[in-house]
């Protein structure tokens, strides 16, 4: 397939004018208990998609606010067409439909309790068929590169992702943040050691300081109050360390090239928090954990995720595509199935950095165009609700 | 390239770096790379070492900080052998 020069992809664009590169209807759980009839829609009526997750009864506080923000951000990513709400009760419910109809974009909201799960399947199934058949019929129109949103986090890494795959990422943002695209990358326990680096890498020194406090206080309130013993084993993880890596100060500096050399962040995000500071790279207090952090940024409104991996983390989410890029040999003889683009030749030394950025960029307007990812061809779709604390 | 490196290393400072091939067996003579610069030179490696694992590139003491990155990456607690394999065995984080 001849290079994509001109940068432009097929692409579906909202009632708000934000651009999806995927055309999803969801039936989106409120809460845990509210799973099965969302699945049994989604069984009835092809061309639907569940959302199933542990959460979202007896929140309170950052956490529930936490949760809202999850569902109504997932809800309104422009991968998404339409959406059904369905909950154990109206109230909570309705307040996440509305937060996504906000977008202009077809929502509905349908609640058990008076109904039971039989009448509420069959109501949320016809409503559900409505919406498919609508969204079936929407036109894709001609995009340009400047109007994604690319997240990127990596996972388990190893000492080929600071060689090859991280810089590949650095590079695709190098050249596509001065296009005008929005940015983030995240995973705050996993910049310990380069955070020096990485308070440079802030705009100017106010931001630069308001990521030290944000990553600072990490490490007191989670870190220090929760470590029952050094972290080895979690930080890096078991896989990270048979991949080579020995530290967490290794793994952080590996990680961080995934910035590249010449962007700056322009802002810090809360977790699954939409940027508001137009286009640009962000950075999101987030886990390191791959699926936690991969929803989060999808319901801040990303949609495509750029993912390097070493040892071959096989990670997808359901509404957003997620391109992985590895330059671990043994991982493309290996697991060759779950890798998007194969940078060994950086490794080899037959493949520079430039031209690696260059391949993941044809990647990303592939995957833009309709390509499903390894990910999607092999039915990953994880979606992980980050929770703050425990519930009431 | 026509011949492929063993060992890459990232910058000048460092004082380990990292294989990238499989099945290193000890005794080989790895051509090794600086990728800020593409510069190049030999070294022995005195043990197999997996693919993605670390070797000393000079002679390490006990307490000694390792350099990766051209950045502080944590302490050595054993000596090591130029050529020799590091990994959780003779080196710790300084965080936690």
């Amino acid at each position: 397939m001849p290079i994509n020069t001109n940068r432009k992809f097929m692409g579906y664009r909202r009632e708000n004018g934000r651009v999806g590169v995927r055309n999803h209807v969801v039936i989106l759980p409120v809460d845990d208990i509210s799973n099965a009839c969302c699945e049994a829609v989604a069984n009835n009526i092809k061309g639907t998609l569940a959302l199933p997750h542990a959460y979202g009864r007896l929140q309170f506080g950052a956490d529930l606010d936490l949760h809202f923000r999850t569902m109504i951000g997932t809800g309104a990513n422009p991968n998404v067409a339409a959406c059904i709400v369905v909950g154990i009760e109206p109230g909570w419910t309705q307040k996440i439909a509305d937060g996504i109809a906000a977008t202009g974009k077809p929502v509905a909201a349908f609640s058990i309790e008076q109904n039971g799960d039989l009448k509420t399947i069959m109501d949320v199934s016809r409503k559900a068929q409505q919406f498919v058949q609508w969204a079936t019929e929407l036109q894709k129109v001609e995009c340009d590169v400047s109007e994604l949103w690319i997240s990127t986090k990596c996972g388990e890494s190893d000492t080929t992702t600071g060689l090859g795959s991280c810089p590949t990422v650095g590079n695709m943002y190098d050249k596509l943040i001065p296009e005008g695209i929005y940015g983030v990358f995240g995973e705050t326990s996993e910049i310990t050691g380069a955070e020096h680096i990485c308070k440079e890498r802030a705009i100017d020194a106010e931001v630069g300081e308001r990521w030290y406090k944000m990553w600072k206080a990490y490490q007191d309130d989670v870190i220090f109050a929760h470590a029952t013993n050094d972290l080895s084993e979690s930080q890096p993880t078991k896989g990270n360390i048979e991949g080579g890596l020995t530290t967490i100060e290794e793994k952080a500096l590996g990680n961080l090239e995934k910035i590249g050399r010449e962007c700056k962040f322009i802002d810090i995000l809360e977790p699954a928090e939409a940027p508001q500071k137009g286009k640009g790279l962000y950075f999101m207090d987030s886990s390191s954990a791959a699926a936690e952090c991969v929803t989060l940024m999808a319901a801040a409104g990303y949609v495509i995720h750029t993912f390097p991996t070493g040892q071959g983390n096989v990670i997808g989410n359901p509404i957003v595509p997620v391109v992985k890029i590895s330059a671990n040999p043994r991982t493309l003889r290996t697991m060759s199935e779950h890798i998007d683009v194969d940078v060994t030749g950086i490794l080899r030394r037959d493949m520079t950095i430039d031209q690696a950025g260059d391949a993941l960029i044809e990647m990303i307007m592939r995957t833009a165009n309709g390509r499903h990812t390894a990910a999607e061809a092999l039915g990953h779709r994880e979606f992980v609700m980050t929770k703050l604390y425990r519930s009431a | 390239m026509s011949e492929h490196p063993q060992l890459l290393v990232h910058d000048h400072k460092d004082n380990v770096g990292v294989v990238v091939v499989e099945n290193l067996s000890a005794g080989t003579e790895m051509l090794c790379v600086v990728t800020a610069d593409n510069s190049s030179f030999r070294l022995t490696c005195n043990d197999d070492v997996p693919i993605g694992h670390k070797v000393a590139l000079k002679d390490i003491a006990n307490g000694d900080v390792a350099v990766k990155y051209g950045e502080d990456i944590g302490r050595f607690k054993a000596d090591v052998k130029k050529g020799g394999h590091v990994h959780v065995h003779n080196l710790k984080t300084n965080r936690w």
